[in-house]
């Protein structure tokens, strides 16, 4: 590789690192973060649903076009988890990353007692424990330092 | 007791590196909202993309060997986010955040060996 080359590579290196720091501020207002903390756990409960839906839809699947396009838990499953895509971005436009992406696992919470009471599915102390680290967790990042 | 190949770790684990910056990019993408058109940006299509990628390999990754084994690895993903968001964005780790994954991740782990 030529000198010019490797130097231009790295000024490119450089000004996609500036750009990707640039127009990022930090939000310190707490009630601003409280209300993005909210919508993301909002939006988890679309997550869930989806998955709910995507897994009945599942259920009676075929190969075939008029299956899939008639096939309306999946197709509402799709858009609700697309509604939930729509939710996180809107939330991480104010709310820190390190924050909001952490906050996704109460889907597993909801997923969780869905499937206990549609399909029966069994519990086990593991998973409540799971449960409740998540809730825990979740509810921690929500409330924040405290000074 | 079957083991599980070390294909699929690397699958799951590759899939959790490209999820997270799915993340990065839908980050990016979302600190440039101005109105409903701007949700058309590469940043934020990109952000999906990779997202999908990475329910590829995770799909692939969890064909064959335990999933007890696997999903913890998963739950890796939440490392990577954590490190690209100090890097990328400079957000800061507070004693909150920190206890509050560190919990959330002992979940992930417990619900997936739960499962």
């Amino acid at each position: 590789m030529s000198h010019a080359r490797r130097a231009n590579r790295a000024l490119r290196k450089v000004q996609i690192l500036s750009i990707t720091a640039a127009p990022v501020s930090v939000n310190p207002n707490s009630a601003a973060r409280g209300r993005m903390v909210l919508m993301m756990a909002g939006a988890t409960l679309l997550s869930a649903a989806a998955q709910i839906l995507m897994k009945l839809g599942m259920t009676h699947f075929s190969l075939s076009l008029l299956a899939i396009v008639t096939n309306l838990p999946l197709i509402a499953g799709y858009v609700l988890y697309g509604l939930f895509t729509l939710l996180m971005v809107l939330a991480l436009r104010e709310g820190e990353l390190s924050l909001m992406y952490p906050i996704i696992s109460l889907s597993y919470v909801w997923v969780t007692a869905l499937s206990y009471f549609i399909f029966h599915d069994t519990l086990n102390p593991l998973k409540l424990a799971g449960i409740a680290g998540i809730m825990a967790g979740v509810a921690l990042l929500g409330r924040g330092d405290r000074q | 007791m079957t083991s599980t190949p070390l294909s699929s770790m690397l699958l799951v684990l590759f899939g959790s590196v490209v999820g997270s910056f799915g993340a990065v990019f839908l980050k990016l993408g979302a600190v440039r909202l101005t109105g409903i058109m701007s949700l058309l940006n590469w940043r934020l299509a990109l952000g999906v993309a990779l997202y999908l990628a990475s329910s590829v390999f995770y799909a692939f990754g969890i064909r064959h060997g335990q999933l007890s084994v696997l999903f913890p690895m998963v739950a890796v993903g939440y490392i990577w986010t954590l490190l690209w968001a100090r890097l990328f964005f400079h957000e800061r780790f507070t004693r909150s955040k920190m206890l509050g994954l560190g919990l959330v991740l002992g979940g992930v782990v417990l619900v997936g060996l739960g499962s």
